[in-house]
């Protein structure tokens, strides 16, 4: 697998090297001279220091053999036109990108980079899960980001409460296939009834939100 | 007539200028307010400090349906996110991408956005000035296919075809 690596900073750097220990082969490209440098004492002659924007230098680090090119520099801007030149121009199969505004995820999703990783939200949804809410957990995107892992955690005031799961109204492309009940993982099956605390894992549509959210949320319960 | 101008730079500011005198309504945004010294005091248009890539910085501009969104930061690739925002969330008419890097020009035009070229511009200009033959080489790339290129549009030309940079 040749994986081209574009970005030196830190994230670039530890991917890197996890890659050529791992048996990967790997081209890092850093623009700047003196970081690139820095990076190639360490870790030998995979390092090139020139701008992975550029299409000429993208060609020259083998862009158009790599099998998946990962955008990890600090910008977005930067990030989205690394993969959409080696996805469109390199016909590279796998594109990566790290992306800091949570915003840009969809636009990056729409404009063909295959996979986003994001940071701020990772965080953003780690801090959530601690903190009760009144909202769905978004806990994981599955394949190119057209489905999501939801959480519902049905406190007073859901209307879920005491309702089998099978007379549940399910938006269409969503889908409730499990129950944590007291740390117990179960199956959800359509005669589970749901009781005050279930957390119920859904599978579905980012679309389904909003239904999802009325028929397992409901208004908040006043505190 | 609604026009968004990312990036107060001489180019920026002075079409600013010339479409609020014709009647624009222009919003002009840059990531440094003194940036705005450029435009003249008679400037009838908005003047915002902000991040042009940002969307929520754009939408909150009123940037929404813009009928001209300009693309004329000092950054290649900020421009080429500010004018795809433009194009796929904003819903903007006519948009152009300052790009002066010819090859991410050319490929650009390719995926549906009209990009402009300083580089190809001046060389043109001087070698046209020298008496000498000029390649060709647009200095504005029109959009060479519909916008619905995005995904799953693969480099037909290959990477073979793509000419070699010249530095800006």
């Amino acid at each position: 697998m040749f994986v081209l690596v574009v970005g030196g900073g830190k994230v670039g750097y530890y991917l890197t090297k996890e890659l050529i220990s791992s048996g990967h082969e790997v081209a890092l490209m850093e623009k700047s001279s003196g970081r690139a440098e820095q990076i190639r004492d360490e870790i030998g002659s995979v390092v090139i220091a020139q701008d992975g924007c550029e299409g000429k230098y993208l060609h020259e680090a083998g862009a158009n053999r790599a099998d998946i090119v990962a955008a990890v520099t600090g910008d977005d801007e930067d990030n989205l036109v690394i993969c959409q030149m080696a996805k469109h121009h390199f016909d590279v199969r796998r594109t990566i990108a790290r992306v800091n505004n949570p915003k840009n995820e969809a636009l990056f999703r729409h404009l063909g980079v295959d996979e986003i990783i994001s940071p701020t939200r990772m965080i953003l949804g780690s801090i959530e899960q601690d903190i009760p809410v009144h909202e769905l957990l978004h806990l994981a995107a599955l394949g190119v980001g057209e489905l999501e892992i939801i959480e519902a955690h049905l406190q007073p005031g859901s209307p879920a409460i005491g309702k089998v799961a099978m007379d549940l109204r399910m938006p269409k492309g969503c889908s409730l296939f499990g129950v944590i009940r007291g740390g117990t993982p179960t199956p959800l099956r359509g005669d589970t009834v749901l009781a005050e605390g279930d957390k119920v894992i859904a599978i579905g549509r980012p679309d389904c939100e909003v239904e999802l959210r009325e028929q397992l949320i409901g208004e908040p319960a006043e505190v | 007539m609604k026009a968004v101008i990312v990036g107060c730079g001489r180019v920026g500011a002075g079409l600013a200028d010339e479409l609020d005198r014709a009647g624009w309504q222009v919003l002009i945004i840059d990531l440094v307010t003194h940036a705005f010294d450029r435009l003249p005091a008679a400037f009838g248009g908005t003047a915002l400090r902000g991040d042009g890539t940002d969307e929520d910085t754009l939408r909150r501009a009123g940037a929404d349906g813009a009928d001209l969104f300009l693309a004329l930061t000092e950054g290649d690739n900020r421009n080429i996110m500010a004018a795809q925002l433009a194009v796929e969330v904003l819903h903007a008419g006519k948009t152009v991408a300052k790009i002066n890097d010819p090859v991410r020009a050319e490929a650009y035009a390719h995926l549906g956005i009209a990009t402009m070229c300083r580089t190809n511009l001046m060389t043109t200009a001087v070698l046209g000035f020298l008496g000498q033959a000029v390649p060709e080489r647009p200095g504005i790339y029109l959009p060479q296919q519909p916008r619905t290129h995005v995904a799953g549009a693969s480099g037909a030309a290959g990477a073979a075809a793509i000419p070699a940079a010249t530095e800006a």
